[in-house]
């Protein structure tokens, strides 16, 4: 059974459309990454998926129900989302930025400290950093608490904007491992945004392309690798493919 | 100069304790209505211009005005409530003060809740949002913690403001700090004047400190801070409310309430009239430095029960009337007409005339040949005419004006102190005076004759409120004034607390003339 279905959804603002009308099925379990330009839609079709915009035509569907006869936050408390600019609030412990859904579902104090001290443990951070405040930590500790706190209230679903996008590549690296594996263990649907396509080949099952507000294909890295009829996904395709090769060749001496 | 200070440093408790509890409501009264419409104004772009403009606009009104200009408009609402309810409000005192105020703080508290939310990185905005809070929660969760730095500063701005502003009270017969700044200044007791200052710049230090630290403590997350802060705020509004609370509790209400316009021989009078109402057993408020407009209708809505004004304004300003039957005609018509109109009693005349004349310095009004009103337009168009705040508007002047085609060069308005100071030096030529001022003689004055009777008559009388038109003690206090204060005694009690030196207070001057 799909995870979140877009049924033929389109979002515009006046006459300017961000997002043609597009269907999308994705299955449970899976790593999807939406790639693309910016202005491509990418960002408008994830924030589609938790009602954090609401689609101008056609009908969001998570496990089947249409999300719009749910009262937003309610639906969002259920659906961990990760955000590019990070949006730790600052005036919060880093303790009390990862349990704050577990705090507006009401969980007990106990419950919700209990869970911190698990997910520090998940996201590989030491507990010490619990009472800190945000702004004390570095760029890569911050989104590993951006992450923990998406995962705070166990979602099935995880939504991801950019989420290395502002940190250096080596951590960049190490998270992005990290939160494929924690995919595979948590047993997660996850949607990632990124403009970065070897990322997208790298860490997901199936790829979305999008640009000017269209989807342009949605297939395995594979099947992209192998070559695509579309000739802007081909094009695409090839900028990360000639690096392989050549750090390949570069390798073999 | 020290039994001065100590004068005004006795009536301190009481004058700070009700600038305290004005300021403190007045802000308290200003952050409920401007928080919840700065946060709504954040929200919503149009609102948020209209609420600015809306609050910018208040505050290009001068205070005073404002103040003012909330007397009438409750006299107005309070009749209404009359008729309807069948009870009014008191529109003199608190509750005009209170609302002029409130809409003064507004400005500073709407400005920095709607730019402090505004102002809040969207990206945090957004993860809010995306974490599943409601509305509702991310203002109490987010928006408002984070704001609270820049709402706390807009709440210390209006706190200097109202405590600054709440001196201005006075004229709408609220006791405040305000009460030195309007009574030193008319009997030049620069001491009182002083000691108004100082009293309501240290108060607004003393708050804006306070404030100061609460706000470190919320921007810091200091709760060290924020306690100190409220403790301080909460003590010293403690200890200033207290001595109106002892006052209260062991006074009850006064019985009568005695008004006065703003200058000195209407302080004595009231004086006066307080002493002998309280020799008779009564408990007596005295309420000052009214506007003159004021006093009349306050008196007519029962808020005060008695005070000394002039037929002649009385005939002009309440009456409308253009004309000058004479003096005893005057008198006659008003008592049958304030009665008929207003319920007013004109309780009797004291015996003196506090009549407006045009005065000129003896040497100058000779070296130009002016006796008269006649003599007089003449030479206008070379001179400087300087008038007390309100002479120029009064229909007074408009009837000398027509009566004898007077165009003077310049017209300046003055504070009366400052009029007659004026005439010293040479900025006027000819002041608009009063008739038992002890200036006239001091400072050897001449009075212009009027050949065409164009001033009414200015005789001083009592007026009684229409709820105290039978009351006997009240009548047996003052009924036996009429007629029993001529000019020179007045003139003499005026110069004792008008002049420079040897100064004596209304009190002590309303005491000596009561003994005659």
């Amino acid at each position: 059974m799909s995870a979140i279905v877009l049924d033929r959804v389109s979002k515009s603002y006046g006459d300017q459309t961000v997002l043609a009308e597009t269907s999308l099925s994705i299955e449970r379990g899976r790593f999807v990454a939406l790639v693309g330009g910016s202005g491509a839609g990418k960002t408008t079709l994830l924030k589609l998926m938790n009602g954090l915009q609401s689609p101008s035509t056609g009908r969001v569907l998570i496990d089947g129900g249409d999300i719009a006869a749910r009262p937003g936050p309610e639906l969002r408390r259920g659906v961990g989302y990760v955000f590019q600019e990070i949006g730790l609030f600052p005036h919060m412990s880093v303790a009390q930025n990862i349990g704050i859904t577990p705090t507006l579902l009401g969980w007990s104090a106990g419950e919700i400290a209990a869970r911190v001290d698990a997910l520090l443990d998940l996201v590989a951070l030491p507990r010490a950093v619990a009472d800190r405040a945000p702004s004390a930590l570095s760029g890569g500790q911050r989104q590993r608490v951006g992450v923990a706190r998406a995962l705070a209230a166990r979602p099935s679903i995880l939504l991801m904007d950019e989420p290395f996008g502002a940190l250096d590549p080596v951590t960049r690296v190490a998270l992005a491992d990290d939160v494929r594996a924690l995919h595979e263990r948590l047993s997660l649907t996850t949607v990632m945004v990124t403009h970065d396509v070897g990322e997208a080949l790298l860490l997901a099952d199936q790829v979305v392309v999008m640009a000017g507000g269209r989807v342009l294909a949605q297939a395995s890295p594979r099947e992209l690798l192998t070559g695509h009829p579309d000739p802007v996904v081909a094009d695409l395709i090839a900028a990360p493919r000639r690096q392989a090769e050549r750090l390949a060749e570069l390798a073999r001496g | 100069m020290a039994d001065r200070l100590h004068a005004a440093l006795a009536v301190l408790p009481e004058r700070l304790g009700w600038h305290v509890a004005l300021s403190a409501c007045a802000l308290a009264l200003g952050l409920a209505i401007a928080l919840p419409l700065g946060i709504a104004a954040a929200r919503q772009p149009r609102l948020k211009w209209i609420a600015l403009a809306a609050a910018g606009l208040v505050q290009t009104i001068p205070s005073l005005a404002l103040l003012a200009l909330f007397y009438p408009l409750l006299l107005l609402l309070s009749g209404l409530a009359t008729r309807v309810l069948g009870h009014g409000f008191p529109a003199l005192g608190f509750l005009p003060s209170l609302l002029a105020l409130t809409l003064y703080s507004m400005l500073p508290i709407l400005r920095n809740a709607a730019a402090g939310i505004s102002g809040i990185d969207p990206a945090i905005v957004e993860a809010a949002r995306g974490v599943g809070m409601t509305d509702r929660q991310r203002l109490w969760r987010v928006e408002l913690p984070l704001a609270a730095p820049v709402i706390m500063a807009g709440a210390r701005t209006a706190a200097v403001w109202t405590i600054g502003a709440a001196t201005l009270s006075t004229p709408v017969g609220q006791t405040s700090l305000g009460d030195y700044i309007f009574s030193g200044l008319q009997t030049e007791d620069w001491v009182a004047v002083l000691v108004g200052c100082a009293a309501s710049a240290g108060l607004a230090l003393i708050v804006d400190g306070l404030l100061g630290l609460i706000e470190g403590g919320v921007a810091r997350r200091d709760r060290r801070r924020l306690w100190a802060g409220g403790l301080g705020l909460a003590l010293g509004l403690v200890a200033a409310l207290t001595p109106l609370a002892v006052a209260a509790l062991s006074q009850g209400r006064p019985a009568y309430v005695v008004g006065a316009k703003n200058f000195s021989e209407q302080y004595i009078l009231a004086e006066l009239m307080a002493d002998r109402l309280e020799a008779e057993g009564a408990s007596v408020q005295r309420r000052v430095n009214l506007g003159s407009a004021v006093a009349y209708r306050a008196l007519a809505a029962g808020e005060l029960d008695a005070y000394v004004d002039y037929s002649g304004t009385l005939w002009a300003n309440v009456l409308h009337r253009q004309d000058n039957p004479g003096r005893q005609a005057v008198l006659d018509g008003l008592r049958i007409e304030l009665k008929a109109r207003d319920g007013v009693v004109l309780l009797g005349a004291l015996g003196f005339e506090n009549a407006y004349a045009l005065a000129m310095r003896r040497d100058r009004a000779e070296q130009l040949g002016v006796r008269t009103l006649a003599d007089l337009a003449e030479k206008a168009p070379s001179l400087t005419m300087g008038g007390d705040l309100e002479f120029f508007s009064r229909p007074e002047w408009a009837a000398v004006e027509r009566a004898y085609g007077l165009r003077f060069k310049a017209k300046r308005q003055f504070q009366p102190t400052f009029m007659y100071r004026a005439l010293a030096s040479r900025e006027a030529d000819v002041i608009s005076a009063f008739s038992s001022d002890g200036r006239i003689a001091a400072d050897d004055l001449v009075l212009l004759a009027d050949p065409k009777g164009a001033l009414p008559p200015y005789d001083a009388v009592i007026l009684v409120s229409p709820k105290r038109a039978g009351d006997r003690r009240l009548r047996a206090a003052l009924g036996p004034l009429a007629g029993r204060i001529d000019v020179k005694a007045m003139q003499a009690a005026n110069y004792a607390v008008d002049r420079d030196t040897g100064k004596r207070s209304a009190a002590e001057a309303a005491r000596s003339l009561g003994r005659r």
